[in-house]
């Protein structure tokens, strides 16, 4: 698997591009400029005491990135590992995290009029890290603010004493 | 941000000088340390050439660039800095104390300077004019007592007054033989101010002689004329500075000055001069002959005044430290480095990593072949093997600094700090030319100069007391750096008062610490690494507020140090820090638990060896022991701290690692010990967190992320 190509500069109209990916049956969207590269899943060395659903380090190129397991975190229902599981490097500002996800789809590029404002319901996810719901034909995206997801308190990336 | 550069070449040119301001402060910051170095070492009454001559290159050099650059005020101090120096080495003057403090503090405003444009020109600048003043009045050869501000020039004749000699307005002087003397290069002066519509206007300009010091003095004058107000004033500075000034309070057509002609006594008649030396003369109205004449006679008084050298001085007092040859080294040691900027150091360590990882993998790999069939290669990977350890080596070594710059700074801060306080310290270095890596070097000097702080504060006696306790009056204090095995150790040893033992247990059980009597010496030295400990019955603004201690031992925790105390009361005192070498490549012992491999920094092992259940013993709450010959320990089951999932009951853990670190020993039960090699230590923090006794990671041959171990918080764990 390689890196996605980067293309995603906001066009004129202020469209941006997501990369979309699925959780159980829901799909999400996230920034493609936060995505470092896309690969499959290794089995990382465990770190003791974490939270269940950070697998553990691995080795990525020479950096050591945390992995996280989106579908452990999100509670879905289906966890499996095998050879279609992807995890997504992302290269966030203030680190590199792979996320684990059931499938990556397409790059989508959503205008601001296809976003619309998500609302307020109690979810797991917590809503400042919703951007909105986009809707391409009939599939909708849940627009995550992936920065903001990976550096709360809640994932176990982020000492409290940061 | 920049200061206007003076030739208005245009934005391009701007730009472009902008690129060139880094490689100038940084050049100039080390222009200064270098001056500051020599300064300090300077042996007043043999000074060398070479010495002189080094000090006057680096203002040369500061002032060339800032003049360059436009940044006036630094141009203007280095400036007369250059020409103080110039004497000097000409051998004009002779060096004496003052001149030294005032290159000192001068050089110390020029960083101030320097380090406010750096940082974009905010801010308040430090003012320079006293500075000025009295390093030219030593560059005069006249004492800097309380006088004269604005540089009187080192070329005589300060007395040509710009304004015109007007005769018949000079009031009538009712003459006061009780005049004070002038002080040494002042000139006695008329300021005639008016007319103006609010006279009292007048009267602000004598709060600038109030406001200035050195300005020079000013008398109110009778005046017959109205509206107009009428000072006598003496002064060293120019009737131009002096307009200059007064141009505050009043404007300068309104302002004129005469030389000062004392009348006698008996009648009006202007007199002709007064007495020899460097007294202004007052020259008769309108005779242009006799103003010449007095003139000259100014100035020659002036010259003879100039050159008085005084007598030569004691040597500089305290804080001397490398003898003068170092001096003399570092003023020639200029060309053979080459500056390279420290993100570039850091890849190339980064790719040596790689590369030790890449040809520990290869060597993995490689064990399973046949002898026979691979021979060449085999031979080629144990090349290989030997080129990258070299490589490695020399690379580290890159980063790898001198202590002489960490021990640089303290000779300065001690003198004066010693003064402050007014203790007599001396200042001796050992193993200057011992290496420790760069990021090392940033953060060890706060805490070395707290240590080194709380030895002058604390430790050294006051010289009577010294005297008292038949000691030499003067303190030492040491600093010394040396290797031992794969550490640095830097030692801060003073012989002052040392530690008191019942100070600190009392003051231990006061802040209700547990301690006991039985407590070891060293045990209850290192009761003053507690937060908020101090002993100390003045809390100076050096030291004594008991904050410092416990964040020096943080600071060395933190670059995985280690930090000990021996003390005998009375006689002194040694700190002696601990520092590994590298940060970055270690060599580690890796172990199995479970599926899990675990690496261990080698230089943390001591012994391993097979246990058997009954060796260990258990004892209240679930700790358990292990006697290894004569001694107890604590037994840390790593399956147990990380949690490590048995899935093959057939394994268990049957083997005591014991490790020491920070003075206490424990052992560790592992599986298996795999091997040992040279591991390249990545850090786990930049992208996940601190995770308890885990100070990093490692790649191991097949790729995969191996834990290492804190052997400080495990050790400290069983502590408790």
């Amino acid at each position: 698997m390689g890196a996605v190509g980067k293309t995603g500069e906001a066009t004129a109209s202020g469209a941006r591009e997501y990369l979309t990916f699925r959780l159980d049956q829901e799909e999400y969207g996230i920034d493609i400029l936060k995505v470092q590269e896309i690969r499959g899943y290794e089995s990382p060395t465990r770190i003791a005491n974490a939270p269940d659903f950070i697998k553990g380090v691995v080795n990525l190129r020479g950096t050591i990135v945390p992995i996280v397991d989106m579908r452990l975190k999100f509670n879905c229902i289906n966890v499996e590992y095998n050879s279609f599981t992807v995890v997504i490097v992302l290269n966030l500002r203030h680190r590199v995290v792979g996320i684990v996800v059931d499938s990556v789809s397409d790059v989508m590029e959503l205008a601001p009029e296809s976003i619309r404002a998500a609302p307020d319901i109690e979810s797991v996810i917590d809503n400042n890290c919703i951007l909105g719901l986009g809707s391409v034909a009939e599939r909708m995206l849940i627009l995550l603010d992936i920065e903001k997801l990976m550096s709360g308190l809640d994932m176990g990336l982020v000492s409290s004493g940061e | 941000m920049a200061e206007s550069y003076q030739e208005g070449t245009g934005g391009g040119a701007d730009f472009d000088l902008t690129q060139f301001y880094q490689i100038f402060f940084e050049e100039a910051g080390e222009n200064l340390d270098q001056m500051e170095h020599i300064l300090l070492d300077l042996n007043l009454s043999s000074a060398n050439d070479e010495e002189l001559n080094g000090i006057f290159r680096c203002a040369h050099s500061i002032k060339g660039g800032s003049a360059t650059f436009g940044f006036a005020d630094v141009a203007e101090l280095t400036h007369q800095m250059e020409s103080l120096l110039d004497r000097l080495r000409r051998h004009e003057i002779q060096p004496i104390p003052e001149m030294v403090d005032v290159l000192l503090e001068s050089a110390d405003a020029s960083r101030s300077l320097l380090a406010r444009h750096q940082a974009g020109g905010q801010g308040e600048a430090v003012s320079t004019t006293s500075l000025v003043q009295r390093i030219s009045q030593l560059a005069a050869g006249t004492a800097p007592t309380a006088a004269p501000v604005a540089a009187p020039p080192l070329a005589p004749a300060p007395v040509a007054p710009a304004a015109p000699v007007k005769g018949a307005t000079t009031a009538p002087v009712p003459s006061t033989p009780a005049l004070p003397a002038l002080a040494p290069g002042q000139r006695r002066i008329e300021v005639q101010i008016g007319p103006l519509e609010h006279v009292t206007q007048a009267d602000a300009v004598k709060e600038l002689f109030r406001d200035i010091p050195g300005l020079g003095s000013i008398s109110d004058l009778p005046s017959d004329q109205a509206q107009t107000r009428l000072f006598l004033v003496d002064t060293s500075s120019t009737d131009d500075d002096l307009l200059d000034l007064f141009a505050f309070h009043v404007s300068k057509d309104q302002v004129h000055i005469r030389p000062y002609i004392q009348l006698s006594e008996t009648d009006g008649a202007p007199f002709a001069l007064f007495g020899e030396s460097s007294e202004a003369p007052a020259s008769g109205a309108g005779v242009a002959g006799k103003i010449e004449a007095t003139v000259l006679a100014a100035s020659t008084a002036v010259a003879v005044a100039a050159p008085v050298a005084p007598p030569p001085p004691a040597p500089a007092a305290a804080a001397s430290a490398a003898p003068p040859k170092a001096a003399s080294q570092a003023a020639q040691m200029e060309s053979t480095t080459i500056r390279v900027a420290v993100n570039k150091v850091d890849q190339l360590i980064n790719l040596v990593g790689e590369l030790v990882i890449t040809q520990a993998m290869l060597a993995q790999n490689s064990r399973g072949l046949d002898t026979g069939m691979y021979q060449q290669l085999l031979a080629g990977l144990v090349d290989l093997d030997r080129n990258t350890r070299d490589l490695q080596e020399s690379v580290m070594s890159i980063r790898m600094i001198p202590m002489s710059v960490v021990f640089s700074r303290f000779p300065r801060m001690l003198r004066d700090l010693a003064n402050k306080l007014g203790k007599k310290v001396d200042f001796v270095t050992l193993g200057e030319s011992t290496e420790l890596d760069k990021g090392l070097v940033e953060k060890i000097t706060d805490p070395l100069t707290h240590l080194v702080r709380n030895s002058c504060d604390h430790g050294i006696e006051m010289p009577t007391d010294r005297l008292a306790n038949g000691k030499s009056e003067h303190g030492t204090i040491t600093l010394a750096a040396s290797h031992q095995g794969g550490s640095i150790v830097i030692e801060v040893r003073d012989d002052g008062r040392g530690l008191s033992r019942e100070k600190i247990l009392r003051k231990a059980r006061e802040r209700e610490l547990d301690v006991s009597d039985q407590m070891s010496d060293s045990e209850v030295w290192l009761l003053i690494f507690a937060p908020g400990f101090s002993t100390a019955d003045v809390v100076t603004d050096v030291s004594g507020r008991g904050v410092g201690l416990d964040v020096v031992k943080r600071n060395i925790a933190a670059l995985n140090g280690t930090v000990e105390i021996d003390s005998v009361e009375g006689r002194g005192m040694t700190v002696s820090v601990r520092l590994p070498l590298t940060l970055a490549i270690m060599d580690g012992m890796s172990v199995a638990v479970g599926d899990e491999v675990y690496i261990l920094p080698l230089s943390s092992v001591v012994e391993s060896f097979q246990v058997n259940s009954d060796d260990v013993s258990t004892v209240a709450q679930g700790a358990q022991l292990v006697k290894v010959r004569d001694e107890y320990m604590p037994v840390i089951a790593l399956e147990k701290i990380f949690q490590i999932p048995r899935r093959d009951q057939e394994k268990s853990s049957t083997i005591m690692v014991v490790v020491e670190a920070e003075g206490s020993r424990v052992a560790l039960l592992v599986d298996e010990l795999l091997g040992q090699h040279q591991v390249v230590v990545k850090n786990l923090e930049s992208n996940y967190r601190k995770v308890p006794n885990v100070s990093g990671a490692t790649i191991l041959g097949d790729g995969k992320v191996a834990l290492i171990l804190d052997i400080g918080g495990l050790v400290r764990r069983a502590r408790h």
